[in-house]
């Protein structure tokens, strides 16, 4: 029978033993809450710091910093297993600081690590990634929130949108213009905003999915923030959120995938018990085609996250085409997820509409993913120049 | 207090199981294994004494080589050493052979406590644990639900029938079967899987322990392993309604017994 194992030869019995864990907190930790959760739009902070307990939140830091050395395959096995909640949203929020700590540790000051880390990887702090604009988002280039330097402080000016852990979070790695003069990548720098900064204002957004998750438009009135928390150097942070990128995106082709088996799994069981005109649904023709169709592109979908997350881990490869391997993944494992999505929804019939029910959830968070994290269409001209087609 | 816990590795309680050919157990290709329940509550009661009191937990498992992974998610949940009891000679041991294993390896390396689960979820004999103690000729005390040290000794809550409970106290060395669900069971974090890498796992085998063959044979046999008969008999009862309830009330009571 297929059962959409992980490919074991990617996978020590360490990694095997950390998806027991991972499993086992999920389904205790998680999944009877999600539903509740869900509907009231948020899900406890307490969630953050029993997630570092386990590991989830360290994966891949350095000891120093609380975190637990580990390679991208314990990263897939994080995003697979919180997958099973069914909630794109809490994986979203939970991880937030996924995309906003890695500029820290990457480019980051020794005085700023060792302030900031230990509390976002001990599950203390929460962190946000702070990129996109009301005027754009891929077009990193082009952001237009600005820190002019006055003494020993910038003084930010601006807005941000979409932000994810945006009314939670309690630092914030913002891109930022610090040279005016420049309006392309080089006036670009990051720099790390502290939660109660005056003039830092927050602004809830209601969204499609992604209910549990806060989303939240961001507001900088004339902030003073310390040149202590300027993330590397001054007008060199566009490489670094570049860099930041490809890491998030097969983060998200993760996500999709583990999100896209749920519904195939779901669709299966409800096909195996669903009886009509005197036979299951699984006898169907019609719904075993559809049934395959997923496991087919579920199957694929696997095969090359796994692919690039060996190469990646041991840098097989051009980085350009590394990055154009990423994008396309991005997009092959959002589709895969959206059709697996369409056609569980199919099979579940009325089932799949009524709320509670993890395809329903996951129909709503579709669309998320395959904008979010770089479009479906920046990932094409991105593939398609760094392959120098 | 040095603390040996017995883990056995059992299928996992959601396999899908079949007979194997032979029809003498279940088949064992395509199951997917897991620490035995009780025993799992037993690692973690001991666990919790080594934190309280000091000392060193030991993770004892019989078994073939995929045994080890029970072995390291002990380690990985905090245990300090394993220990590994593999050899061809011990793959058909019954109740009393895998105990005369543990007792022989547990005495080797000298223990204040030995703890099992209460039974296994395979087998369920709910022997090993008791025989064990009887061949080490120490005190033991069954369906344990908490522990306490007490004036160099061990005093143990007891379960027993119709919801009474027991407080026992005895000298150590001792030997105790855990019973499930008495504490929360702890997570292997991702430090203590990186951690359990470096931690040893000693293997033993049946001439290091000094065990022959006529210690490990067989003291009981399964003849036979099959599925439950299913029966279903309808009876349609027929006549008025008084007259049928009747009937139904009669067949109940004196057929299916139900009061």
């Amino acid at each position: 029978m297929l059962n959409l194992q992980p490919n074991p030869i990617y996978y020590s019995s360490e990694h095997e033993q950390f998806r027991k864990t991972v499993r086992e907190f999920v389904a205790r930790e998680i999944t009877p809450f999600i539903n509740e959760w869900d509907e009231a739009e948020t899900f406890p902070r307490a969630l953050y710091r029993q997630s570092a307990e386990i590991g989830i939140i360290g994966i891949g830091y350095p000891e120093e910093y609380g975190g637990t050395p580990a390679d991208g395959f314990y990263s897939i096995i994080v995003a697979d297993e919180l997958s099973r909640a069914g909630s794109g949203g809490l994986i979203a929020s939970l991880l937030s600081h996924s995309i906003a700590a890695p500029p820290i540790l990457a480019a980051g000051s020794a005085e700023l690590k060792a302030r900031v880390l230990p509390a976002i990887l001990s599950g203390e702090k929460i962190a946000a990634l702070a990129i996109t604009e009301p005027s754009g988002g891929s077009d990193v280039a082009s952001l237009k929130t600005t820190a002019i330097r006055d003494g020993q402080c910038y003084i930010v000016n601006g807005e941000k949108t979409f932000i994810t852990s945006g009314l939670r979070a309690d630092y914030f790695t913002v891109a930022v213009r610090t040279n005016p003069a420049d309006k392309g990548a080089g006036g670009v720098s990051l720099l790390l905003v502290e939660r109660d900064t005056p003039g830092f204002t927050r602004t809830p957004l209601k969204k499609m999915g992604w209910w549990c998750s806060d989303t939240a438009h961001l507001h900088f009135d004339n902030c003073r923030v310390s040149i202590a928390n300027l993330i590397g150097e001054e007008n060199q942070g566009f490489q670094t959120i570049m860099l930041n990128f490809n890491s998030e995106r097969l983060g998200l082709a993760a996500q999709a995938y583990g999100l896209a088996k749920v519904c195939f799994e779901d669709a299966l069981a409800w096909a195996r018990e669903r009886k009509t005109f005197g036979a299951p649904l699984v006898e169907r023709q019609v719904i075993r085609h559809k049934l395959v169709d997923m496991a087919m592109k579920l199957e694929a979908t696997r095969a090359t996250l796994e692919d690039l997350t060996s190469r990646v881990e041991n840098n097989i490869g051009a980085p350009n085409l590394l990055v154009a391997q990423t994008s396309m993944l991005k997009n092959f494992a959002t589709q895969t997820m959206q059709f697996c999505a369409d056609q569980a929804l199919q099979i579940l019939g009325g089932m799949g509409y009524i709320r509670e029910s993890r395809v329903e959830r996951i129909y709503r968070e579709v669309k998320v993913l395959m904008i979010g994290g770089g479009a479906e269409e920046i990932m094409k001209d991105l593939a398609a120049k760094q392959m120098k087609l | 207090m040095k603390i040996i816990v017995c883990l056995k590795q059992v299928p996992k309680n959601d396999s899908i199981l079949r007979i194997n050919d032979a029809g003498s157990w279940i088949q064992d290709r395509d199951l997917t294994y897991e620490i035995n329940e009780s025993d799992a509550y037993a690692l973690e009661a001991a666990l919790q004494l080594k934190e309280k009191h000091g000392g060193e937990v030991i993770a004892l498992s019989l078994g073939p080589a995929r045994v080890q992974s029970v072995i390291k998610e002990a380690l990985a949940r905090g245990a300090d050493r394993g220990l590994h009891l593999e050899d061809t000679a011990f793959d058909q041991l019954d109740a009393f052979g895998a105990a005369a294993t543990i007792a022989a390896a547990a005495e080797g390396d000298g223990f204040d406590l030995l703890l099992t689960g209460l039974q296994s979820d395979d087998h369920g004999y709910a022997q090993t644990g008791v025989i064990a103690a009887e061949l080490l000729g120490l005190p033991h005390a069954t369906i344990v639900m908490d522990l306490q040290t007490e004036d160099g000794g061990i005093k143990v809550k007891r379960e027993l029938e119709a919801g009474f409970f027991q407080w026992v106290t005895m000298p150590v060395p001792a030997v105790f079967t855990i019973q499930s669900g008495i504490n929360t069971l702890r997570y292997a974090t991702l430090k203590g899987i990186m951690a359990a890498k470096k931690k040893e796992i000693k293997k033993l085998d049946a001439a290091a322990l000094g065990l022959d063959a006529a210690t490990l044979a067989p003291k009981q046999q399964i003849k036979r392993v099959y599925f439950p008969q299913k029966s279903k008999q309808t009876q349609m009862i027929e006549g008025t309604a008084a007259a049928a309830a009747a009937t139904l009330v009669e067949k109940l009571k004196n057929e299916a017994r139900v009061f």
